[in-house]
């Protein structure tokens, strides 16, 4: 069967479709709410924002992390900032210059109703955040700060130190917690989502396992968020963190909810390089750095002297030589791209020979060393305590690293997946980046989601549910989808091999970064099809599971998340292989021009590519949802 | 919430048990002498208290050095004090009751919220290095308890004339009376050891006072350690000074 | 190098618990110290022996999840950073490291090196918020806000709830934590009408969890976000005051 793939877009113009739609919607009674259980899944900025919301309007609010707190979700390490068409600056922002810069930046992969959406709500975010106490940046006369992030050409960016996503994730926890004070959500901490619960095609519930006691439990509900976070790690090494995984969605997936653009990953130019093969995860390092810092290799191959000894002639500096108008502030794929290219080359740097060196020296004779400190100061203790090594001395070493999946559930307007009252937001769903995110937008969305629409498009759907319970636990569907879950836990318990699962995820982040990750070509990406259903084969074989089902057993809990992104990766291949066109973060050496810039094709290629599951051994099916462009005309990006 | 309310909702799935009961709110102010924070104040205001006596004794004590006559009219001043406005020795005894609640109420305090934090650490480190941490800070119930234990031997010495007067103590010769006990060497050391263990709690004491009370303003903060040592030296140094003198005899009949 | 562990071990909530020596070797300089805790725990699979269970996420020192004591001092020797951010360069060839989890009575182990700091969410939804409801918030430049009280609110905001400052107290007190959150929150003038109502509720739930602060300042020292002790004398004045003021709101309720 093929999927049908009904966006629910609003028709008419774009400025008015979000109000239209908010009217056009039915209305859920106050007094009648309280009928209706939600389940809310992930407590990130997404999860947090719309269980509070929910509960503020009256549903009955179940909320679940894997966390020991909510407040621990990965949105807190986000650093640089979130965007809002605010235009505290009068520089000419506006909220259609805004949508106009994602759908570009997005490389004409987004569905435009949906940005146009966002970036309506992005002011709204603002002014709610600020009222729940989220300390923003401040210019002394009290007003709040912006900034240019990501090559914007406005300032836009909302900022609290380093330290956006925490103090963002803090107000959203707040505002949770005091719903948790009124016991209008019941919180679950430790609480992993391990399947999702469909009866005659709707969703009904999901099943959980306790990660302290191990416990298999279930939960019905009338509608279920997932706000699970992106997949960066089916790459092993990444700047999410540890425990990001794709395991929510991917079991999503597997129930029948289609699984969008697998293959739009961002890769983030500036982290720090690994350092040895114990390397657990990378550190992303801001990219403001390349305000002032210069970029460059060794022209020879295999040079091993120090930076300090290499003279001026002998160093290329490839952004500025093959980009002369950005220079150094190229966009994170073109950046990222080019790092790859003299890396592979040979004429990478650092022990490993795996990086490229960003150099401050010609900012420190230009401004001292007193200005570039004040800038870039923390950022370069940070770099200090990871590497040892003295910034302001030699020159740091930077690489790409895997940051941000753009590819999540697909889901309609109404943030629904193809299975009915199963709804993904937040990094876990695919809408608004299209093929390339730009730098402090996910932060928006995961908000806009939870707290502006979220919140509205479930009741045009609970609205017709009203007057029916939701499906007792005790219904066979539950009974067999933890009997599904008991058996899987107890077939991991019993492998009985010799490797740790660290070792196959490792193996398996090799196989991705190396064929599916900054450059993709067919004879790698058919490769890959091929190499990991063996890998996975000889993984679920000789992977060792040590301990016992209950009680705490972390690894069990990682067997279960790498054993999805085996999965994942394989579908991540297929849809790379498929999309014969380079765009945003998918870039395919095929398509390339004289110069090598990415060329996308419109023609062919202007859909989101939504995979249905076919069962277990079986290739996913594609389905497309074409997309139109009304108001933002597909034109090349070019940074010359 | 008031101090009643039950232990937290917390989390649906997990079980955490306070260490302390919620107490039933008692009228305000006694209310706050339910809580930590509200008897730290207690032992702060007090601690203030104790420290003005403290201080006193001291400036009072130096009088010693201008002699028997002008030492001995100083302590018999203090029995009329506000005298005639008010009988001979009541103000003096009301000064006394004030003091004995103050030590009380110190000490109850400093009882109560002991007992409280062994309840909340009752496993220790194999090891644990402090960096900030003190010993004046991390001995501040040795260092009290010595001075209670000083506090009644130099009442039973000084006041009541009972022990460890050596060649004898007659009611009203005050400055007689500190000779004969603090030329035996043994008493001095008594008095010696007293000082230390005062200036260790007051080291600590008297920078505390000011963090409890949520006296603090960045400006100032500096100057709040440097009043404690300056306080502490200054009393505790002056004090010090009796028994070597007595000893040494520069202070003699 | 080659380094010596000295772990603490515990099979569960209730079971007793005790130290196991490990030899590490091939620690490289660069390594940070959970990622030879990985190490060892690859090792002790690939031996038979269960994995050492230990707490971590971001790995770069903001989620809070990670916290050990190491030689004895919370997050380990270097200041201002959380354990993940602690690199082997700090120790030296042939050293005994010993690991302990944070032994509070409030923080029970839950097997190894974790415990469970649900008592810190806890204070948090005792009041730990401002009451703003989806939907009905004013501009955000509305109320202009200096920027040192701006800035005085992010230096409290900045606490990443890992507990360190409770387990580094020789008294098992909350207060490093509370007063950040509480100054976060009552600086701000969104955070006013809740000021002495959060002060009273968050001040009571702590005491139900934590000892009593003697004022030590071992917390400060422990904690990675160098939260300074200020905010508990923030706290300690805004409590007693929020007990006068709350009697006066009541007061007014009965006119
Ligand atoms: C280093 C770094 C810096 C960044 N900086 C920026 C920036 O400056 N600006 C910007 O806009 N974006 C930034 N991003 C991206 C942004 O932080 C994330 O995309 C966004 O925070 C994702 O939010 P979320 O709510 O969707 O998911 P998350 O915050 O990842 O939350 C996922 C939640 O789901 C729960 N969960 C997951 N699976 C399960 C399960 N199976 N069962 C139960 N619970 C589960 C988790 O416990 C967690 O609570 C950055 C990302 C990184 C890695
Ligand atoms: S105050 Fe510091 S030590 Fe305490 S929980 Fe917050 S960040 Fe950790
Ligand atoms: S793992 Fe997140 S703070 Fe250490």
């Amino acid at each position: 069967m093929v999927l049908e793939l009904d966006s629910k877009s609003p028709k008419g113009d774009i400025k008015d479709r979000w109000d239209n739609h908010r009217f056009d919607m039915k209305l859920v009674n106050p007094n009648n709410k309280r009928k209706f259980d939600v389940l809310v899944v992930g407590t990130g900025l997404a999860g947090a924002a719309a269980a509070a919301s929910l509960a503020q309007l009256g549903y009955k609010v179940k909320a679940f992390t894997f966390h020991d707190s909510p407040r621990r979700a990965h949105s807190i390490a986000a650093q640089g900032g979130i965007n809002a068409a605010k235009n505290y600056k009068n520089d000419g922002d506006s909220i259609y210059r805004l949508f106009y810069d994602t759908v570009k930046g997005g490389d004409f992969r987004a569905r435009e109703s949906n940005v146009y959406r966002l970036a309506q709500v992005s002011v709204n975010i603002i002014d709610q955040c600020v009222a729940q106490g989220v300390p923003f940046a401040r210019e002394y006369g009290g007003l709040l700060d912006n900034r240019s992030f990501g090559g914007a050409q406005v300032s836009r960016t909302f900022y609290a130190r380093g330290q956006t996503g925490q103090q963002l994730l803090i107000g959203a926890y707040h505002a949770l917690m005091e719903q948790v004070s009124k016991g209008t959500v019941e919180l679950y901490t430790k609480t992993e989502l391990l399947d999702v619960v469909v009866k005659d095609g709707v969703c009904c519930g999901i099943v959980t396992r306790d990660l302290s006691t191990g416990e298999v439990r279930s939960f019905n509900g009338h509608a279920v968020l997932l706000c699970t976070g992106g997949y960066s790690n089916a790459f092993y090494l990444s700047t999410n963190a540890m425990n990001c995984n794709v395991t929510a969605a991917w079991r999503a997936h597997r129930k029948g909810a289609a699984f969008a653009n697998p293959c739009y990953t961002q890769i983030h130019p500036t982290c720090i390089p690994a350092s040895d093969e114990f390397q657990s995860k990378l550190t992303l390092m801001s990219e403001s750095l390349r305000n002032d810092g210069r970029i460059w290799v060794p022209k020879g191959f295999d040079d091993n002297r120090p930076a300090d000894q290499i003279p001026e002639g002998e160093r290329d500096y490839y952004l500025e030589r093959k980009y002369p108008a950005f220079g150094n502030l190229v966009p994170r794929d073109v950046a990222s791209r080019n790092a790859k290219t003299v890396v592979d080359e040979g004429r990478g740097v650092g022990p490993l020979k795996n990086g490229v060196f960003l150099d401050f020296s010609d900012a420190i004779n230009r401004l001292g060393e007193d200005v570039v400190k004040e800038r870039y100061g923390n950022l370069f203790d940070m770099y200090e305590r990871i590497t040892g090594e003295n910034p302001y001395k030699v020159p740091m070493r930077i690489y790409p690293a895997t940051h941000y999946t753009m590819g999540g559930l697909w889901v309609d307007y109404n943030l629904m997946t193809t299975i009915p009252g199963l709804y993904a937001l937040g990094e876990a769903n695919f809408s608004d980046h299209g093929a390339n995110r730009l730098g402090a937008s996910a932060l928006m969305q995961g908000l806009a989601d939870g707290y502006f629409v979220a919140p509205y498009t479930i009741g045009d759907y609970l609205s017709k549910l009203l007057g029916q319970p939701p499906v007792p636990v005790t219904d066979p569907a539950f009974a067999e989808a933890e009997a599904g879950l008991r058996d899987e836990i107890s077939m991991w318990m019993n492998v009985g091999g010799t490797k740790s699962v660290d070792h196959y995820h490792r193996e398996l982040g090799k196989i991705v970064w190396d064929r599916i990750g900054m450059a993709r070509d067919k004879n790698g990406l058919e490769k890959a099809i091929a190499e990991i259903p063996v890998l996975r084969e000889e993984f679920r074989k000789n992977v060792r599971v040590l301990g016992t089902p209950e009680g705490i057993n972390q690894s069990l809990e990682k067997v279960m998340r790498v054993d999805d992104f085996f999965e994942l990766a394989e579908l991540m291949a297929r849809d790379a292989l498929h999309r014969e066109e380079s765009c945003g973060g998918h870039f395919r050496v095929e398509h390339q021009d004289e110069e090598g810039e990415a060329q996308r094709d419109d023609e062919n290629f202007s859909y989101v590519a939504a995979w249905e599951w076919k069962g277990r051994g079986v290739p996913q099916e594609l389905n497309k949802e074409p997309l139109d462009f009304e108001y933002v005309h597909p034109a090349k990006r070019s940074y010359k | 919430m008031t101090a009643t309310q039950e232990a937290p909702g917390l989390t649906k799935n997990i079980d955490v048990r306070p260490i302390n009961k919620p107490k039933k709110p008692l009228p305000f102010p006694l209310s706050l002498y339910q809580t930590a924070v509200g008897k730290k104040w207690v032992m702060a205001l007090t601690g203030i208290g104790i420290m003005g006596f403290v201080f006193a004794h001291m400036i009072g004590n130096l009088k010693m050095y201008l002699g028997a006559e002008e030492y001995n009219t100083y302590a018999e001043s203090l029995r009329e004090l506000l005298h005639p406005i008010m009988p001979k020795h009541v103000v003096l005894w009301v000064m006394r009751f004030g003091m004995i609640g103050m030590f009380a109420f110190h000490i109850h305090s400093a009882y109560t919220l002991t007992l409280m934090n062994r309840r909340s650490k009752p496993q220790r480190y194999s090891r644990q290095d402090y960096v900030a941490a003190n010993y004046a800070s991390r001995t501040m119930r040795v260092s009290g308890i010595l001075l209670a234990a000083f506090l009644l031997m130099h009442l039973a010495n000084l006041t009541w004339g009972k022990v460890l007067t050596g060649k004898g103590f007659v009611e009203g010769e005050v400055y007689a009376n500190v000779i004969h006990s603090l030329e035996q060497p043994l008493v001095a050391a008594l008095y010696i050891v007293g000082q230390l263990a005062l200036a260790s709690h007051l080291f600590h004491g008297a920078w505390s006072i000011f963090q409890s009370l949520g006296i603090n303003n960045p400006r100032y903060n500096g100057l709040r350690k440097g009043f404690a040592y300056g306080f502490t030296a200054l009393v505790c140094g002056l004090n010090l000074t009796f028994p070597v003198a007595v000893l040494a005899g520069i202070v003699k009949l | 190098m080659r380094v010596t562990l000295k772990i603490w071990r515990q099979a569960g909530p209730s079971a007793a618990g005790s130290f196991s020596t490990y030899s590490v070797d091939d620690v490289k300089d660069e390594m940070s110290f959970l990622e030879v805790l990985d190490v060892l725990n690859e090792r002790l699979t690939e031996a038979g022996e269960e994995p050492v269970a230990f707490d971590s996420d971001c790995r770069e020192g903001i989620c809070g999840t990670c916290g050990l004591m190491i030689n004895g001092q919370a997050h380990g020797p270097q200041r201002g950073t959380a354990t993940c951010q602690l690199h082997m360069r700090t120790f030296k060839d042939g050293d005994e490291i010993t690991v302990e989890p944070w032994k509070v009575a409030s923080f029970p182990i839950m097997r190894d090196l974790i415990v469970n700091r649900a008592p810190l969410d806890a204070i948090v939804e005792a009041g730990g918020f401002i009451s703003a409801d989806t939907g009905g918030a004013p501009d955000a430049n509305l109320i202009p806000i200096p920027k040192p009280v701006a800035d005085a609110a992010m230096d409290a905001a900045a606490c990443i709830g890992c507990g360190a400052c409770v387990a580094a107290c020789p008294n098992g007190a909350g207060q490093l934590f509370t007063s950040a959150k509480l100054a976060h929150l009552n600086l701000l003038p969104q955070g006013q009408a809740q000021r002495w109502d959060r002060t009273e509720r968050m001040v009571e739930t702590m005491e139900l969890f934590f000892g009593s602060c003697t004022n030590h300042g071992e917390c400060q020292e422990a904690c990675p976000k160098e939260i300074s002790i200020d905010f508990i004398a923030l706290m300690n004045r805004d409590y007693v005051r929020s007990k006068v003021k709350n009697r006066k709101l009541i007061g007014q309720s009965f006119p």
